[in-house]
């Protein structure tokens, strides 16, 4: 073990050191002030939105408004939220930490991988300031190609740039994972959450070129005239559709597989047993992310494909809930006896497992071709995707947030005021997004701000409840920034949980473990009978 | 000796993982490259499939002797690379500088001779390029050059990076800025870069010259 003896920038408080700091630690928290900036920004343009579909005329916002409205609450929040939310604050934080490693394979290419996403930031903000997009976070052509009057080609740079972003951060988790896990820990003694991460870093590093190339495309096509998308120029417009969603389906498990990683974790410390199943846990989400790259034809079942490719895709995308599904049992089977304990981490787990399961039963629905043709681009849609990307990702988000809290910072933080916000988030969210199924059953198509006075009541109902949602979101500011200043100092294992980052000091000193540990055992060797008591 | 070996940085334990590492690296940086050209052959292919006479028709008027120049060129330096990954390795300076700044000579030689190929292009109006006049037989013709223009102007890209790479270690050895055979890994990573840019023009040639 010849370390090298602690370089200068990443010492001491000063601004120089945060930013020039390559400790996975510090970059982490430079992660996590920026998302939860973002996070801010797309917030208060759902509540735009939100605001606008109070009455059915639509009156506070204009229809050009209303599209600029949502599309900048799609962009950021996808792009700059959930995307980098969990891999880039907590991936960062945990995998060195619980793999039994001193930092990231490439320290530097993670400092670099949080200024390119500040750059593509600064870009999204540039696009707001002046005037935003209104082509949705989708860029469907043509309208995006031909007709948008927004700044595409500006949104496209940004998406193009954090996009660099996440390949970096893909690459340096799967390097790390392969290379540098401590001795003694093998593929079957990796933490879940780690799994979960190196699921996600494959469809990272492999996906997200794909949607540079094409928004490099749909920027050519709309500074040159391309042609590539265009059907009067022999191009074709369901392309673009194939390559987009190519990459964004799997986006979505780039948001959800790292949530999924964080409830095992959560899970297992909650109920104080070894997770149930660890290897099909564990391969499952390897399954999720292979899968996820054949499923994207289901975005397109009435744009005009081929009948035949829409029922392979209709077939592929059930396959992926027996993975999923593989999860939730499993999660449930290691709560059975579990001696349980009503932290704040546990209630947001299980908020994640309610709305993870009525997101993906919905799923299944969608993936059914003949329910797809009649609920498409309603709000039964939107409502599904909320129920999976933000109501699981963000559940998870701030689980991880709640559990991992004290050891990122070495504070306690009052755990009654966990509990509430877990409970008010689940309530407002449910408020807020069931209305929108039964909306979308009944007809009520998407990004429309004007409709039909007989929706009205589950518009308000929605509104009302995406209230509180956003007063919830804002609740840890005040309880964790109080601990931040008067929390009382946390010990090395307040929960009393297993895994390697719990055996170090909280916060974790510079290098993480004054000497590399040796694993001997499985993970989540909890004491099964014996009271842990904390 | 310790000389002849690479810099330990954090956070490894060992030269040998260091050099696993960084190899895994380059090799998954390379991986997502081919998955970005991936997409553009996609679409190479869907045009293709949607316009096939248009496409031979294209093709045919495309300068294969100057592209089948440059895949030589190409194939030549990438040779020149792999002999200077040998001799770093083995510690020999001299010919590891001397092969790398060739081959980056040759980088040289297949951009002007592209930039050749493009000019003679634009004369004979093939070069769709925004506000010039072109005589097209038909949309699908006019898309070729499109989609010819992107590929070929990426790969472009990506070769003058490699240029600067390779210009930059050979300059980096010569000079013993970079010691070898400590330095053979990162040399290693530059030559990989080099051959990638290598195999996806191997792969352009074919599909966009031969496609008749």
């Amino acid at each position: 073990m010849t370390a090298n003896p602690p370089s200068d920038p990443n010492a001491g408080h000063t601004i120089r050191s945060w930013l020039l700091t390559t400790d996975h630690k510090r970059i982490a928290v430079l992660y996590l002030v920026s998302v939860t900036f973002f996070f801010l920004i797309g917030g208060a343009a759902a509540g735009l939105v939100r605001a606008d579909l109070l009455t059915p005329e639509g009156d506070l916002l204009t229809n050009e408004g209303y599209n600029r409205a949502f599309t900048l609450h799609g962009v950021i929040m996808v792009w700059f939220f959930l995307i980098p939310s969990i891999p880039n604050v907590f991936g960062n934080f945990l995998i060195p930490l619980m793999i039994g490693a001193r930092d990231l394979a490439f320290p530097r290419l993670n400092l670099l991988s949080w200024y390119v996403y500040v750059l593509g930031g600064l870009f999204t903000l540039i696009v707001l300031l002046v005037g935003g997009v209104d082509t949705g976070w989708t860029f469907y052509t043509p309208l995006s190609s031909m007709f948008s009057n927004g700044h595409v080609v500006l949104v496209a740079a940004a998406v193009f740039i954090v996009g660099f972003s996440s390949i970096l951060t893909g690459l340096n988790f799967i390097v790390t994972i392969h290379k540098l896990r401590a001795p003694g820990m093998g593929w079957g003694r990796m933490p879940l959450f780690v799994w979960s991460h190196y699921a996600t870093s494959i469809i990272l590093v492999l996906a997200t070129p794909v949607l540079s190339i094409t928004l490099v495309l749909i920027a050519a096509e709309r500074l040159f005239g391309l042609g590539i998308f265009d059907p009067a120029s022999g191009g074709d417009p369901l392309l673009f559709q194939h390559l987009f969603w190519f990459y964004s389906h799997p986006a979505v498990y780039i948001m959800v597989l790292p949530a999924l990683g964080v409830i095992s974790e959560l899970v297992a410390a909650a109920a104080r047993k070894p997770v149930f199943g660890y290897s099909f846990v564990a391969g499952s989400s390897i399954a999720i992310a292979i899968i996820g790259f054949f499923v994207w034809g289901h975005h397109m079942f009435v744009s005009g494909q081929s009948m035949y490719a829409s029922a392979v895709f209709s077939f592929l995308s059930l396959a992926v809930a027996v993975p999923s599904g593989i999860k939730v049992y499993n999660w449930t089977a290691t709560l059975y006896k579990g001696n349980i304990l009503l932290d704040p981490p546990f209630l947001f787990a299980m908020s994640f497992i309610g709305l993870f399961v009525v997101g993906g039963l919905t799923g299944i629905a969608l993936a059914m071709l003949s329910i797809d043709v009649h609920v498409h681009d309603t709000y039964f849609v939107v409502a599904h995707f909320h129920y999976i990307m933000v109501g699981g990702t963000i559940s998870a988000y701030f689980g991880a947030l709640h559990f991992w809290w004290p050891k990122m910072f070495g504070r306690m933080y009052p755990l009654t005021w966990g509990r509430i916000t877990a409970a008010t988030i689940f309530f407002g969210f449910n408020l807020t997004f069931f209305p929108q199924f039964i909306l979308g059953f009944l007809g009520m198509p998407r990004r429309y701000h004007v409709y039909a006075p007989e929706f009205q009541t589950l518009h308000v109902l929605s509104s009302a409840g995406s209230t509180l949602l956003g007063f919830a979101y804002l609740l840890p500011f005040v309880y964790l920034g109080y601990s931040l200043v008067a929390g009382k100092r946390a010990s090395a294992n307040p929960w009393g949980a297993r895994g390697l980052e719990w055996t170090v000091p909280s916060p974790p000193p510079k290098h993480n473990f004054v000497e590399i540990p040796t694993v001997t055992g499985r993970p989540y060797d909890y004491p099964i009978d014996k009271e842990d008591s904390r | 000796m310790s000389q002849d070996l690479p810099r330990l940085k954090e956070p490894y334990s060992t030269r040998g993982q260091q050099r696993e590492a960084d190899m895994l690296g380059v090799y998954l940086f390379l991986a997502s490259e081919i998955m970005l050209f991936g997409g553009l052959f996609a679409v190479i292919f869907v045009a293709h499939y949607l316009h096939p006479e248009e496409f031979i028709a294209a093709s045919k008027k495309m300068h294969v002797a100057i592209g089948a120049a440059n895949t030589m060129i190409l194939l030549t330096s990438s040779a020149l690379v792999a002999i200077a990954v040998k001799a770093a390795r083995s510690g020999h300076a001299r010919p590891v500088s001397l092969c790398l700044a060739l081959s980056a000579l040759l980088g040289v030689a297949f951009l002007g001779l592209k930039a050749y190929e493009y000019w003679s292009e634009y004369q004979e109006g093939l070069l769709p390029l925004p506000g010039l006049h072109t005589d097209f037989a038909s949309p699908g013709e006019h898309l070729f050059m499109n989609i010819y223009l992107v590929a070929t102007s990426l790969h472009a890209l990506h070769l003058t990076i490699g240029i600067a790479v390779l210009g930059l270690f050979a300059w980096l050895v010569h000079s013993r800025r970079v010691k070898l055979p400590a330095g053979a890994t990162a040399t290693e990573t530059a030559a990989t870069y080099w051959h990638l840019v290598d195999i996806i023009w191997i792969f352009l040639f074919p599909v966009l010259y031969l496609a008749r």
